[in-house]
């Protein structure tokens, strides 16, 4: 096999990230470094109820506390807001009801941050405590409780209920059925940059919020929305960003706040939340709980699929409507299902709303229907690596579901791991206590359709072209960490030849750069890539027309690589190419490019959700040992082989694969949201809730397959998402071949684990017995 | 309710090798004197209670005597740091440019988002002072006090080891699938997805 040679910082380079000298050197600027003349500090109430009615807020204490400067209570903007414009149901601070211990109730703007908190003790709050419902089970069964009025049956956020072919039928016929219960548990992102905003109004009334926020396109909408203004009169900046992962993708309370108080005060005014109050933000993982039925025939091949899905949504819905829809959209490769259906239920509970956590609402099922797979071909003796190559769906196909499918490189990914792990010599065969396990997903490149539905572009891109050779790239899209700056650098080398250095982003400003729906559902790279590609090919016609005609060539004979312009007969520097064709345009060189809806999706209510120009695919081995006299596993390594469709830079590619396997990991060996019957959250803190060290994170292999997708840019896929979802079950599957036990509740706790060998232990003597 | 806040002292700092003295709240921690009074905002809040590391300093005796230790200057007064010579991300680099641990994290992708990466720089850098060939149980011990949430931690180890000079960055180069053919371009008529 060959791979080309790629020049420094072109597409397909290992290329250093264009941000990493000032995250090195720390004089990279965060949310929170921002620092401007008289600013103000603000802190907001939060409810230590789960469920209660407000009579009243009572602030006038608050107010004259010395160095308090301003008080604010949600009636003073009272507009319902959400990231889905179906669903809002969420205000900035609670008018009349409080949902979750944690919601935010009111706010104060001090000279300093520990003023404002010791003024927040002086506000009073008139709550009426009602019961609170803090399970699906609770919420299902007290529809005359309301946690959210939005819902407009009982607590129901969203329910779903989609059928594709004959399942009952099929499963009927079938030569094995797994039918069992999963059950997974909510988890939170916890980046290490807790959420920040700073807001500043100028003379004119203009507003301007910096936000730790990986959607300023929606939070500059939804801040329009809330305080009134026109969307022309709010920009939204989002300075560097220390982590999301999906945690900063709603519009949040302090953004609102921080705003509002800006208005009123004529003052800045910044509110980091602490860490606790992170939890409280949440928008983590949904926990789910999953009736799963998966059936083979007599060949192995999976004939029908069936999934009741129950979710625990908390007090708002968030993206919710959508994980309704991807918690059953989303299952549908890389294996193609004879028959499908799932009934989806997104329901209300008292307690911090979840929403899109890496991986949305498909990491949950993704683990129930590849544990239940392995059992369902373990009863025909498949092995597992061959029960999902035998199903695999293929290219340039349709899904059950009527999802297009185009690259698809999961068997290349199946292989790799299958070597990497020595699979055919190892599994089945390492002994008691330790055991290999495999598991495969899909996950979609950005979804087809904008959150808000407009026929405008989902990504667009401006460019201009400098004398001095300089190339500036204005891109309203969001480096999270992904490194999607960079990625911009090398797509303007490898179009223009200019070195990548000479590049500089302007990213992520309502004001300045064009609109990108923003950092989720692994949308950037597909979108802002193909956006980026189209304005520079404009601009590198250009430049070679220019250059041509100085060079008595055809356009076509310039070649525009390593900072040069060159022709059959000449060669001349970028920055003079950029100079002929600034003459010869006889104004600023500029050029823009976007990304375009394409229309995809089943021809069906919700067809659309799930519908991705083009889907990722993974596989992972994990290779367990398991302490039969404790319940302490470990995973020894794992495997990831991911099909990014092109690496445009391999090492930010190996770096989300490696980031997403650990956090999958993380979810399958100890990360929970854990509940008291009060609804108040058990230890909102890095050390209580628990994310793991170097020392826990298990040894991470990761490859990377390429299978040229015809149209990502440049042939790329996403990868930031989907390489979390087999972790979980390729690692619940290596226990059960270290020790014959299905574990099927997350996290896999030693506890948990220990039970499950006493009742094989049990089942074991118990047969004995009978024989 | 406490005042504390309000009540000033006068501490001494030395950091980066400069001396400075602030009137500081009593209760102000280094990491708070740092970020707000120094304008040294390269150290970061993650937490605020000594859990995630992103804080993370060295610090050895002012008569520069023993090797930079880190400590967690969130969860430090900043008087309680007078006796010490501290070192921040802004002064690892040298007169040559980057440390070589900086331009390794750089070079190998460690940072993603950065947020964690001064303080788990500053411990690698802790680490290869004391022991400048560790082993990887070695560096999983000493940076097991800085959380990252991106990376997996897996080419952070890869970058303190060619800080080191143990290795080259990685360049395991991806492996080709076979090419999808064009796509059939299903086309349907875009629906909202409004319930």
């Amino acid at each position: 096999m060959t791979h080309p040679v790629h020049r420094p910082g072109h597409v397909g380079a290992r290329f250093p990230k264009v941000d990493g000298a000032g995250k090195a050197d720390g004089s990279g600027v965060y949310a929170d470094d921002i620092r401007l003349p008289r600013m103000l500090h603000a802190k907001i109430l939060r409810s230590p109820h789960a469920n209660a009615r407000i009579r009243g807020i009572d602030v006038t204490l608050a107010a004259s506390y010395p160095g308090v400067v301003a008080t604010l209570v949600g009636a003073e903007m009272p507009a319902k807001y959400g990231v889905i414009p179906w669903t809002h149901d969420e205000q900035a601070l609670a008018t009349d009801h409080a949902r979750f211990v944690g919601d935010e109730v009111a706010c104060v703007a001090a000279v300093d941050e520990r003023t404002a908190d010791e003024a927040l003790r002086l506000i009073r709050v008139d709550y009426e405590p009602m019961p609170a419902l803090l399970t699906v089970e609770d919420a299902l069964a007290h529809p005359e409780i309301k946690v959210n009025e939005r819902a407009k049956v009982g607590n129901v956020t969203k329910h779903v209920e989609l059928e594709f072919g004959p399942v009952d039928d099929a499963v009927a016929r079938a030569a094995a059925v797994c039918h069992q219960v999963y059950e997974y548990a909510g988890s939170t992102h916890a980046p290490i940059e807790p959420h920040c905003a700073v807001a500043r109004v100028d003379g004119d009334g203009n507003l301007t919020v910096w936000s730790s926020t990986q959607i300023p396109h929606y939070v500059q909408r939804e801040l329009s929305r809330v305080l009134g203004l026109p969307q022309s009169k709010v920009r939204v900046i989002q300075p560097l960003l220390g982590g999301a992962f999906g945690g900063k993708s709603d519009p949040f309370s302090l953004e609102f706040c921080v705003a509002k108080l800006a208005m009123k005060t004529g003052r800045p005014v910044k509110i980091l939340f602490t860490r606790e109050e992170v939890f409280y933000a949440h928008r983590g993982r949904h926990p789910m709980r999953m009736d799963v039925k998966v059936a083979l025939d007599g060949d192995g091949r999976i004939s029908a699929v069936d999934n009741k899905i129950h979710i625990d949504g908390g007090a708002y819905a968030s993206f919710g409507l959508v994980t309704a829809y991807y918690a059953g959209q989303l299952l549908t490769g890389p294996y193609r299902f004879g028959t499908y259906r799932f009934d989806s239920t997104r329901v209300y509970t008292n307690k911090p709303p979840c929403g899109p956590k890496r991986g949305h609402g498909s990491v949950q099922p993704r683990f129930a229907f590849e544990v239940a797979l392995d059992e369902a071909a373990e009863q025909l003796g498949i092995d597992p690596i061959e029960v999902r190559r035998r199903n695999f769906i293929g290219e340039n196909v349709e899904t059950v579901n009527g999802q297009r499918i185009t690259s698809n490189g999961f068997l290349k990914c199946l292989e790799l791991v299958e070597e990497a792990s020595r699979w055919t010599e190892r599994h089945g065969k390492l002994g008691p206590g330790r055991g290999l396990g495999v598991a495969g997903s899909m996950y979609i490149s950005g979804t087809a359709y904008p959150v808000y539905p407009n026929e405008m572009p989902q990504s667009g891109v401006l460019l201009k072209l400098d004398r001095s050779g300089r190339v500036t790239v204005y891109s309203g899209a969001s480096d999270i960490g992904q490194g999607v700056n960079t990625l911009l650098c090398q797509i303007c080398a490898e179009e223009m030849g200019c070195d990548p250095r000479d590049v500089t982003v302007v990213a992520a400003d309502t004001d300045l750069t064009p609109v990108d729906l923003g950092a989720y559902s692994s949308r950037v790279t597909f979108m802002v890539g193909l956006a980026a590609r189209e304005a520079c090919e404009k601009l590198a016609d250009k430049l070679r027309a220019a250059v041509a005609a100085k060079l008595g060539c055809a356009p076509a004979d310039v070649r525009l690589e390593l900072g040069t312009a060159a022709g059959p007969q000449g060669t001349m520097s970028f920055a003079e190419a950029c100079q002929l064709a600034e003459a010869a345009e006889g104004a600023t060189l500029a050029s823009t490019g976007g990304y375009r809806t394409k229309k995809l999706g089943g021809d069906y209510r919700g067809g659309t959700i799930g519908a991705s120009p083009a889907y990722s695919f993974t596989a992972h081995v994990a290779e367990v040992e398991v302490d039969e006299e404790t319940g302490i596993w470990t995973v020894r390594k794992l495997w990831a082989a991911h099909d990014c469709g092109k690496a445009l830079n391999p090492t930010l590619v190996e770096g989300q694969i490696e980031g997403s396997v650990y956090m999958g990991a993380a979810e399958a060996q100890m990360e929970e949201m854990i509940y008291d019957r009060s609804g108040l959250l058990f230890g909102p803190s890095l050390l209580d809730y628990r994310i793991p060290t170097s020392l826990d994170t298990p040894e991470i292999d990761a490859r990377i397959v390429e299978s040229d997708d015809p149209n990502g840019p440049y042939g790329a896929k996403e990868a930031g998402e989907g390489p979390l979802h087999p972790a979980i079950p390729a690692i619940a599957n290596a226990i059960h071949d270290a020790c014959g036990i299905r574990i099927r509740q997350l996290p896999f706790y030693p506890q948990r684990i220990l039970q499950l060998l006493r009742e094989r232990d049990a089942r074991r003597a118990g047969s004995e017995r009978v024989a | 309710m406490s005042t504390g806040h309000r009540r000033k002292t006068l501490v001494r700092l030395l950091v980066n090798g400069e001396e400075h003295t602030l009137a500081v709240p009593v209760q102000r921690t280094l990491l708070e004197a740092l970020r707000y009074e120094l304008g040294l905002t390269g150290s970061k809040q993650g937490c605020d209670k000594g859990d995630c590391g992103a804080c993370t300093v060295l610090a050895r005796p002012r008569d520069g005597s023993g090797r930079g230790e880190p400590i967690l200057s969130c969860i430090t007064l900043a008087q309680d740091a007078q006796e010490l010579a501290l070192t921040t991300i802004e002064g690892l680099a040298g007169p040559q440019g980057l440390d070589p641990v900086q331009r390794a994290f750089a070079d190998c992708g460690a940072l993603q988002c950065g947020f964690c990466q001064p303080g788990m720089m500053l411990s690698a850098r802790a680490l290869l002072d004391q022991c400048p060939r560790p082993t990887l149980p070695q560096i999983q011990e000493a940076l097991s006090g800085n959380l990252c949430r991106c990376t997996g931690y897996t080419k952070i180890y890869e970058a303190v080891e060619v800080a080191a000079g143990l290795r080259e960055p990685a360049s395991r180069p991806p492996v080709s699938s076979e090419r999808a053919a064009a796509s059939d371009q299903v086309a349907h008529v875009p629906k909202e997805i409004a319930p």
